[in-house]
């Protein structure tokens, strides 16, 4: 194990008196900022992708390019026939009667808006408190992101924790990991006080793939923006691609946030939860094989 | 042990339904939006702070332009003074100029037409998401300031309007940033004909590095002022009053 005892956050060799009972040790695994910045983005993300659903409400269409309205073609569109909910992508419909476009509000009214009202802060149609809560959580999701980005970069926590061994990426392994999740067999005893290769690269995905381009995507969004760096509008090919891949990503990041809530479910949620707030970890009982 | 188990799962089930009544709640708290309204300054002194204030929006080409242009809010004022403008092609319309300027003025629109004009092709971002591209032909706006002669005191330029909306004509005002900016004009002139009605005729505001509401459209009197406390409801604009839009819409 790679461990530099004594600074905080790293990970401590195991205490050689065991807390009675269990005999399995507690060890350190996630430092302080790893910790503040998961919480606060569980509540800031959660918040982006809710008001951010109601923003999309107000025109539920999406396109690709530089420009895009009614007239326009829209490669996603959610919308209600006279009696059911449709969502469609290219040429196919998908009927979502109940979920999208046409549901019915918790006080029984029939609603024809995309997202449904649990789903969309605030739970009634308002573009203008979305975009109120949208643009002022934004600045709680992208100064921590930054300073919390910085810090990992600086105290080696990408390098030693996040960034894959280029042995740990060779197909075998990979392969190897990925059969390993499907049979719900989680890494054990030391192996566990590390991230696993998929572990990696999802967390290196989402940190400096998936959430930089939700911020890039949102600027490309705002004219003055694109007026002052044009190369926004370069980058994603025009104003309504930007806008289709911002909301391409925000689904790709719940896609991440179910695939992470089912891994702490099963890899055992009492004591993943308790790493996230104190920090400290029990190691899972060896298997026998 | 079996309670503080107990203790996480229900906190993680309770905390969904909760999440959704507490923000409901919060966004009925007035207090709660002054807070988020505080996002609102920061980023306009963000975006003001990184970027060049002179900076021009992107201007497109012809072929780039959307075969239909959607007009979006009033497509024709319903009052009667605004139908007879119309039966006579605005001959006897006027637009003043107003409040902190040294000389009032009232142009007709043969007289505006006649002022140096600029062509460009932009992208019109509506709030809601959409876009349109189109070509608009029109005064700049700081011409008209100067012919008027802005006094030292003004700080926002208000467009009072001729669509009439729930309670009110519509209204809309920007800063000195936006309302000298190169690109700012007062469009008389839409993909090569004159303005459609539809789109605001006779002149309508551009104001490229910002939303589609503040582009005012029907616009008959503009008017500088120090403050935006006496306009409206002391928002600066329609829907920042009527609906709490944002006043700053570069986002």
């Amino acid at each position: 194990m790679i461990s530099e005892p004594g600074k905080p956050g790293d990970i401590a060799p195991p205490p050689t008196a065991p807390a009675r009972g269990d005999i399995r040790p507690l060890v350190r695994r996630h430092r302080l900022s790893t910790r503040l910045w998961h919480w606060l983005n569980a509540l800031t993300v959660l918040v982006m992708l809710m008001s951010g659903l109601m923003i999309f409400n107000a025109h539920p269409r999406l396109y690709w390019g530089r420009y895009g309205a009614n007239f326009d073609s829209a490669w996603l569109a959610i919308g209600a026939t006279a009696d059911e909910g449709r969502l469609r992508i290219g040429p196919c419909f998908v009927p979502t009667t109940g979920l999208l476009g046409l549901w019915t509000d918790h006080e029984g009214r029939v609603q024809r808006l995309a997202f449904p009202g649990w789903a969309t802060i605030p739970g009634h149609y308002s573009l203008s408190a979305a975009r109120r809560w949208h643009l002022a959580f934004a600045w709680l999701l992208v100064v921590p992101g930054l300073l919390y980005g910085l810090w990992s970069l600086l105290n080696g926590h990408v390098r030693r924790d996040l960034a894959p061994r280029r042995a740990e990426l060779a197909p075998r392994h990979v392969w190897h990991d990925i059969v390993q999740h499907a049979r719900l067999r989680f890494p054990t005893g030391e192996a566990a006080t590390r991230y696993n290769v998929l572990q990696k690269l999802s967390y290196m995905g989402v940190l400096f793939l998936l959430l930089p381009l939700m911020v890039l995507t949102g600027l490309a969004m705002s004219p003055a923006m694109d007026a002052a760096w044009p190369w926004l509008l370069d980058l994603f090919g025009g104003r309504q691609s930007a806008r289709s891949i911002h909301f391409i990503v925000a689904m790709l990041i719940v896609a991440f946030i179910l695939i992470h809530l089912l891994m702490v479910l099963l890899a055992g949620p009492y004591n993943e939860v308790r790493s996230m707030i104190t920090g400290r970890y029990r190691l899972p009982r060896e298997r026998d094989e | 042990m079996i309670s503080r188990r107990r203790l996480i799962g229900s906190l993680a089930a309770g905390s969904g339904g909760l999440l959704l009544a507490g923000c409901d709640r919060l966004n009925a708290s007035p207090r709660f939006r002054e807070l988020l309204r505080g996002g609102e300054a920061l980023t306009m002194r963000a975006q003001r702070l990184i970027t060049d204030r002179g900076a021009l929006a992107r201007e497109y080409r012809p072929e780039d332009r959307s075969p239909v242009f959607r007009s979006n809010g009033t497509s024709m004022p319903s009052s009667a003074e605004y139908a007879a403008h119309m039966a006579n092609g605005f001959a006897d319309w006027r637009l003043r100029i107003d409040g902190l300027v040294a000389r009032p003025l009232a142009l007709s629109l043969a007289q505006i037409m006649a002022m140096p004009h600029r062509t460009q092709i932009t992208r019109h971002d509506c709030v809601e998401g959409w876009s349109a591209i189109g070509q608009w032909t029109g005064v700049p706006l700081r011409l008209l300031l100067d012919i008027a002669g802005l006094r030292e005191a003004a700080r926002y330029i208000v467009f009072h309007c001729a669509d009439d909306f729930p309670g009110a004509r519509y209204y809309e005002s920007i800063d000195l940033i936006d309302a000298l900016h190169p690109q700012t004009i007062m469009a008389w002139g839409m993909n090569g004909a004159r303005l459609p009605v539809p789109n605001g005729a006779p002149l309508r505001l551009r104001v490229e590095r910002m939303l589609g509401y503040k582009h005012a459209k029907y616009v008959e009197r503009i008017e500088a002022v120090a403050s935006l406390a006496a306009i409206g409801g002391g928002r600066g604009g329609y829907w920042e009053d009527s609906n709490d839009y944002e006043w700053y819409a570069g986002i």
